[in-house]
């Protein structure tokens, strides 16, 4: 029993980051429809960004305060400069997912040149290897951590959406674009605060990731491919769905980790994603979607 | 732009006489290469060829019938580890390249199952994970993946005393014309026209008796046997197979070449396997380029930003333009 509880609690800290990614992958399909593939690749470059600062010996809360607002501007960069002029040109839909995954590649090449491909290890204010006892159950410090900031950044997130003006024009904005823009909500600045708010969301993520693994362009790629999966699970129209899905998908990987066996961890996510495509696409808390001709 | 005025006419592939002679020279100027072009280029278009069949695949499949796929590393890997361990018992590599299509085409079928329910976004996901999961059994199963050290493939020995590089250059050259030609036939046929209905509406398709069910999971098939066959191609070549050769990139690198090269045009999944082959050889073979190899994929994405914005049907798009440009000169 000690044992499952202990899977539960490092499953709920690796379940927060996967929360926090498909939070951005969700608030960007619900506004705009459009997947965002290129978002691994802004948290990567957003995580270098913060360990070039920290190798010129920044302060950390510096550093990771300009890495997050330079991972929001490279998202909000890419509304304005490429995804704008492509809808007055009238890109197709699936035009504009893959426009997300050209800016993907080119974030994967530019931090493959600055950065360099070697894995290097990210120092972080928090360590990994302090450990705190809960009962008979062992936590990191790391690990609480993550789990504490991403329920922190979850909660901020749904009271920014629920409780102020500009997540009234968000949640107006998805759910209606023309009827938002003739009611005079700036939809454009709307949905570009939209992916920025999605890519600090990935850039935490990242940041929190990176000291539990190594440094390297690619390190993301897992992660967010399991973001998706959670967003899929949750339901990709809902984002209470996305922090859901996230937390159940980092404990079904834990206990699949821990009881069945280490090489169906990595499986699971992707298991779950073609059963959930499957038999519920809309997800577990998404609604039903009607296709009318 | 041509008329056409008989069905027989709409299925011939070629239909003025000087585009006759244009293919011809083409061809004639392909198969006479390895005279006039030092090996290492041989080598590249060698490369090329292999890589088309694939792009050709693919471009079926989201060009003509508009259904996205990731999975393509997955039935690039099927394919390969089919080729080789049939190539292992020791069954001729005709077969084995049947093989290899065939199982990637069957797993095709598997994965087009979830495209008659799923649409654009949640397709692209639906693949995706299947490309990743079908990537982490092949590493993590050593029955599979011929273990550690890879599995090691005998390549063709040349006949008639041809060297090795000339040798492949034309046995990969003749399957890629074959394959071009077939999907061709493809094209301009009734399956080529269902899949072009789907594609351009799905509900209108089906009203006027386009199978859906059937023509889409036909559409993943055939996709699905070209990879498999670039698979079983790759691994002939190469001599060797390991599954780190069928990452997640492969299949974005075959995606770029379709969207590059031009989505819907089979000429376009030439052009784009040549400019996926060429780009990181021209960074490795100019010394000026060869500190920024690493911005290869940064090319790529940037090219993708380029075509979709400025010339959404690719490389094709570019030179049908200059074709007509200068059949209708001086006029405009």
């Amino acid at each position: 029993m000690t044992l499952f509880f202990q899977y539960l609690v490092s499953g709920l800290a690796t379940g927060s980051i996967y929360a926090l990614v498909a939070l951005g992958l969700a608030l960007i399909y619900r506004s705009t429809r459009i997947l965002n593939f290129a978002h691994g690749d802004i948290t990567t470059a957003g995580t270098f960004m913060a360990f070039t600062l920290l190798s010129l010996n920044l302060h950390w809360t510096l550093a990771f305060v300009i890495a997050i607002i330079f991972g929001s501007v490279l998202a909000m960069a890419f509304y304005f400069c490429v995804l704008v002029p492509a809808q007055r040109r009238e890109a197709t839909h699936l035009g504009q997912i893959i426009l997300t995954l050209g800016l993907g590649l080119i974030l994967q090449g530019l931090v493959s040149y600055f950065g360099g491909t070697v894995p290097q290890a990210f120092p972080f204010p928090l360590s990994d290897i302090k450990i705190y006892h809960l009962g008979e159950v062992v936590v990191s410090q790391l690990g609480l951590g993550t789990f504490i900031i991403g329920l922190l950044a979850c909660l901020l997130f749904y009271l920014l959406v629920q409780k102020t003006r500009i997540g009234l024009a968000m949640r107006a904005t998805s759910e209606n674009l023309p009827a938002a823009q003739t009611m005079g909500i700036p939809t454009r600045r709307v949905l570009a605060f939209s992916w920025g708010l999605a890519a600090l969301l990935g850039v935490i993520a990242g940041l929190f990731l990176a000291p539990a693994l190594l440094l390297d362009p690619f390190f993301m790629l897992e992660p967010f491919l399991k973001g998706f999966a959670a967003a899929i699970l949750g339901g990709l129209n809902s984002l209470p769905g996305a922090i859901v899905g996230g937390l159940i998908l980092g404990v079904a990987e834990s206990l699949a980790g821990g009881f069945i066996s280490i090489a169906f961890k990595n499986t699971m996510a992707f298991v779950i994603i073609i059963l959930v495509l499957l038999f519920r696409p809309e997800g577990l808390l998404g609604k039903e979607f009607k296709e009318r001709v | 732009m041509d008329l056409i005025e008989s069905y027989a006419e709409e299925l011939q592939l070629i239909r003025r006489p000087w585009t006759r002679v244009w293919v011809g020279v083409l061809v004639a100027g392909l198969l006479l290469l390895p005279w006039y072009v030092s090996d290492s280029w041989i080598t590249i278009a060698t490369v090329i060829f292999i890589y088309s069949v694939g792009a050709l695949g693919q471009n079926l499949l989201i060009g003509y019938t508009g259904q996205i796929s990731f999975a393509q590393s997955a039935f690039l890997a099927i394919g390969a580890f089919t080729f080789g361990h049939l190539a292992r018992f020791g069954i001729p590599w005709p077969l084995g390249l049947l093989a290899a299509g065939v199982s990637a085409g069957l797993f095709g079928l598997v994965v087009g199952i979830p495209s008659l329910r799923l649409k654009g976004p949640y397709l692209a996901i639906a693949t995706l994970g299947f490309g990743v999961a079908v990537y982490q059994v092949f590493v993590n199963s050593e029955m599979l993946s011929g273990g550690r050290m890879g599995l090691i493939i005998t390549k063709l020995a040349p006949p008639f005393g041809l060297s090795q590089i000339n040798f492949n250059y034309y046995f990969y050259f003749l399957i890629a014309l074959f394959f071009t030609l077939v999907t061709y036939n493809i094209i301009s046929s009734f399956l080529g026209r269902a899949f072009i209905a789907v594609r351009d509406n799905d509900i209108a398709a089906e009203v006027i008796g386009v199978n859906l069910t059937r023509y889409k999971l036909i559409a993943f098939g055939i996709s699905s046997f070209y990879t498999g066959v670039q698979g079983g191609l790759y691994g002939l070549f190469t001599g060797y197979l390991e599954p780190n050769m069928f990452t997640f990139m492969e299949s974005v690198t075959l995606f770029v070449a379709v969207i590059i090269g031009g989505l819907a045009s089979i000429e376009g999944s030439i052009f784009g396997a040549a400019f996926v082959i060429l780009v990181p050889q021209l960074f490795g073979m100019i010394p000026a380029l060869n500190d920024y190899k690493e911005l290869v994929p940064a090319v790529y994405g940037v090219t993708i930003l380029f075509v979709l914005i400025f010339q959404p049907l690719g490389i094709y798009g570019m030179w049908f333009k200059m074709r007509l440009y200068f059949r209708n000169w001086p006029f405009r």
